[in-house]
């Protein structure tokens, strides 16, 4: 049913000098203490995580919570600032499609999509049989998505250990592999405009909309990097 | 404080509202081939929509990030990008140094 070799494989990019176990120890930790506060028990932080697995939609929750947001608000700023997961996804599934693996194992595993997974994701697949690709995902997601889940408990539970400068420390880790691991996929000419107007755009976008931001930063600095590639023919 | 109802509610509207985006992705995923532009336009809107919220972390961050110092936050993250580069992109350094140093400088 999954390719135990393939899904180990997969679980061990945990390891090594590009393991993303302390980004995602750092980042969910973090969470984990803003989730206290937020009024959260144990349970209810470690199920956040479980279920939503993608830390900006968790920041988004949490601080909609703190401010007494309505529930429609939330849904509407967490699926905004999610939304980002829909192209992640199709710019990714294509890549580990195979006739012979069932549909089942696409449709639950899209839950382990999150910026880490995916970039782990599109820096390994094409080591891995294309068959085999899946579960190489798989191995990926649950590695990835269980750390996350455990932190979150870790970060509940050392709260009240975390000084305001510890957790700002642990703040700025996840941008920074993020970028690191988005310089790396810089390799041609289209992703690093993507790349660069994304970063450009997000944040001057931000001034005007805070909402739609980071959907029209997409859409404009994407189309402009993909219509350059269309024109050099790459 | 929220109370425990709306706190699960909460939960659970945040994990359908993500679960969306994933699911559309992967339906939308089984129609799309690796070959055609549309995947290409894809891949490169998930570059910037990914790039655009990173950009937004660093500028405009949200939580305890906002009490540190912008220029900080842009040093920290330019040495450490420098740092990834000259280590020949091992991520473990760099992750480890960004913290140390964002606290190193906020506090001096």
């Amino acid at each position: 049913m999954i390719n135990l070799k393939v899904f180990l494989t997969g679980l061990q990019s945990l390891k090594g000098s590009r393991s993303p176990a302390i980004p995602l120890a750092a980042c969910f930790i973090a969470l984990g203490a803003l989730l206290k506060d937020a009024g959260f028990n144990i349970q209810q932080s470690a199920a956040s995580s479980l279920f939503t697995y993608a830390l900006p939609g968790q920041l988004v929750m949490a601080e909609s919570l703190l401010v007494g947001a309505s529930i429609i608000n939330i849904f509407i700023a967490v699926w905004l600032v999610n939304f980002r997961l829909y192209p992640m996804t199709v710019s990714l599934f294509p890549l580990l499609d195979h006739k012979s693996q069932p549909k089942w194992k696409y449709y639950l595993s899209c839950h382990f999509l999150a910026v880490t997974s995916w970039l782990i994701a599109k820096d390994g697949y094409k080591k891995i049989d294309k068959k085999h690709r899946i579960d190489f995902w798989i191995g990926i997601g649950i590695g990835t998505w269980s750390t996350a889940i455990f932190m979150t408990v870790i970060g509940y539970l050392s709260a009240d250990y975390l000084n305001k400068n510890m957790l700002i420390g642990l703040a700025i880790v996840n941008p920074v592999y993020f970028f690191c691991m988005m310089i790396g996929a810089m390799k041609n000419l289209s992703i690093s405009i993507a790349v660069i107007g994304g970063t450009v755009l997000g944040p001057v976008i931000y001034l005007f909309s805070t909402e739609w931001a980071l959907l029209f930063a997409g859409l404009i600095a994407g189309t402009i990097a993909f219509l350059f590639e269309g024109k050099n023919g790459k | 404080m929220a109370s425990s109802q709306i706190i699960i509610l909460a939960i659970l509207v945040t994990s359908v509202a993500t679960f969306i985006s994933r699911f559309m992705g992967a339906l939308t995923s089984e129609k799309v081939s690796v070959n055609s532009k549309i995947f290409k336009w894809f891949n490169c809107v998930a570059y910037s929509t990914l790039a655009a919220l990173l950009g937004r972390m660093i500028v405009f961050p949200a939580g305890v990030l906002a009490d540190s110092d912008l220029i900080i936050r842009l040093i920290v993250l330019i040495s450490c990008i420098a740092l990834f580069i000259m280590t020949k992109k091992n991520l473990v350094i760099p992750t480890i140094i960004s913290a140390v140093l964002l606290g190193v400088l906020t506090n001096f």
